[in-house]
């Protein structure tokens, strides 16, 4: 299928690109690596009047490291964070993730701004945003505004950014030594979308008992969840598989998911179950290494 | 809809296009380059048939429109044989069986061109996940990843 006629810009500077999107109101869209938009219009689901593709607009596509945080361009590219040395060794978790996204090809193009802004409730990048705790930095006419990953994710496919608002950067924690990260997905091809996702962080304290751990769960509900009490509910425990698998329980009876005709909520229940046991173990056998 | 004037370089060459902004590259290489060994499988960047690479890097032809790629280089199928000499992967492919009607071909050439110049030395596994994005109805997948193999042990 093709796609419906429309107008095509594309603006050297982010300036030019918010003075477009300004003008053209909710009728553009932001083309980034059209790997998720590019389907959308040749299915005719998604039929804007212009696009303002940004991939011309140079200083958006890094990786950079700051004291505490890696900040990262919104027009990366998966495959350059999957690679990046930096985000290996500061993220391991957002790298890990990033290598999952679809295929080889797929990840060539597609950016971790355009993953953000669709916002699939089972991808890779929204969860482990959401997380780590990860901020997103959007530009608008005239101001440029840092919204919470928390925040920033609404419901399926729908964010806190405006219409005329671009997504320039991602700021990420940087991993302690003393922590290990995990993402684990199961999807029933390689390269399909998880049907459930899980991500953490696990952080031991010296004497082997749990100081800090995130634990976020995607494909589940409408948007990436972090079980941010559940997971402070364990400080103090043993870290050992004991903790791992009553951690897993209390996951399992937090999460309703949803039910859809080919997955019926009862397997994304269970998922939720088995890989949240895993990815901690996981996290937690890192964190000792 | 207006159409707009462009240039493509594909495989070297400039070819001077008018088309709509909507016009997807696989439809541009196809109808207007005459280039027609980059196949439409699903038009939804799932199948893998149309990859092409972009200054080097493999991407489905069917998520850009082509004006996009103007002040890029576009490398497609017709320039891997060199000479009607056989790129090594499509040697390969045509000893061990790696095709049968050979509608996936192209993509999965196009894909491997790329990426074994990334990793020279990949492992099964590894071929098997860069193979997962390009869809082969006929053969099962087993001869293409031998074929793959194959260059690899070369
Ligand atoms: C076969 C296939 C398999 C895939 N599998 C997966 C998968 O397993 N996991 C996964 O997560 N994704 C998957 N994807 C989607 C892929 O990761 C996309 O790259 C990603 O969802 C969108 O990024 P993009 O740069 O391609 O954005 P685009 O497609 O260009 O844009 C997507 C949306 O974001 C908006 N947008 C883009 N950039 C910005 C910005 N900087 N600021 C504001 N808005 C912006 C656009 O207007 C549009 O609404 C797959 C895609 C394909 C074709
Ligand atoms: S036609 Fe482009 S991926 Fe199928
Ligand atoms: S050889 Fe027929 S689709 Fe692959």
């Amino acid at each position: 299928m093709k796609p419906a006629p429309f107008r095509y810009h594309s603006p050297g500077t982010l300036d030019e690109a918010l003075a477009l999107l300004a003008e053209h109101g909710a009728g553009a869209k932001v083309l980034a690596g059209g790997q998720s938009l590019g389907p959308m219009m040749n299915m005719r689901l998604a039929q804007p009047d212009a696009l303002v593709d940004i991939n011309a607009i140079a200083g958006l596509d890094y990786v950079r490291e700051h004291e505490k945080t890696i900040e990262i361009g919104a027009l990366t590219r998966h495959h350059a964070i999957a690679t990046s040395p930096l985000v290996r060794a500061a993220c391991p978790l957002l790298a890990e993730a990033a290598r999952q996204i679809g295929h080889y090809a797929i990840r060539q193009r597609g950016t971790i701004g355009g993953s953000l802004a669709h916002a699939d409730p089972a991808a890779q990048f929204p969860l482990a945003c959401a997380t780590l705790g990860a901020e997103i930095t959007a530009a608008g006419a005239g101001r440029t505004r840092t919204i919470a990953a928390s925040e920033f994710f609404l419901s399926l496919m729908s964010t806190a950014l405006e219409p005329e608002e671009i997504i320039v950067s991602v700021t990420l924690p940087k991993a302690p030594t003393s922590e290990g990260q995990a993402y684990v997905q199961f999807s029933r091809r390689r390269g399909d979308f998880a049907i459930v996702a899980l991500a953490a962080t696990v952080r031991p304290d010296a004497g082997g008992h749990i100081d800090q751990v995130r634990l976020g769960v995607g494909g589940a509900t409408d948007r990436p969840m972090v079980l941010a009490e559940l997971a402070d509910c364990t400080r103090g425990e043993k870290a050992d598989s004991g903790w791992a698998a009553r951690l897993a329980k209390a996951a399992y009876d937090a999460v309703a998911p949803i039910d859809t005709p080919r997955v019926p909520a009862e397997f994304r229940r269970e998922l939720v179950h088995v890989l949240t046991r895993r990815v901690l173990v996981t996290a937690l056998e890192r964190a000792r290494r | 809809m207006d159409t707009v004037d462009f240039e493509l370089s594909v495989n070297g060459e400039r070819h001077a296009v008018r088309a709509e902004p909507r016009k997807l590259l696989t439809d541009v290489l196809r109808e207007d380059c005459r280039l027609t060994g980059t196949h439409v499988g699903c038009e939804h960047g799932v199948c893998g048939a149309c990859t092409v690479l972009v200054d080097g890097r493999p991407a489905r032809a069917c998520l850009l429109y082509a004006v996009q790629m103007r002040g890029h280089e576009i490398t497609t199928i017709e320039a891997i044989a060199k000479d009607g000499v056989l790129s090594p992967l499509q040697q390969a492919l045509h000893e061990v069986h790696g095709l049968q009607c050979g509608f996936c071909t192209a993509g999965i050439v196009m894909t491997f061109e790329a990426y074994l110049k990334e990793n020279p030395r990949p492992t099964e596994e590894e071929i098997r996940d860069v193979l997962s994005g390009n869809l082969c109805r006929c053969t099962g997948y087993q001869n293409i990843v031998e074929a793959v193999l194959k260059v690899v042990h070369a």
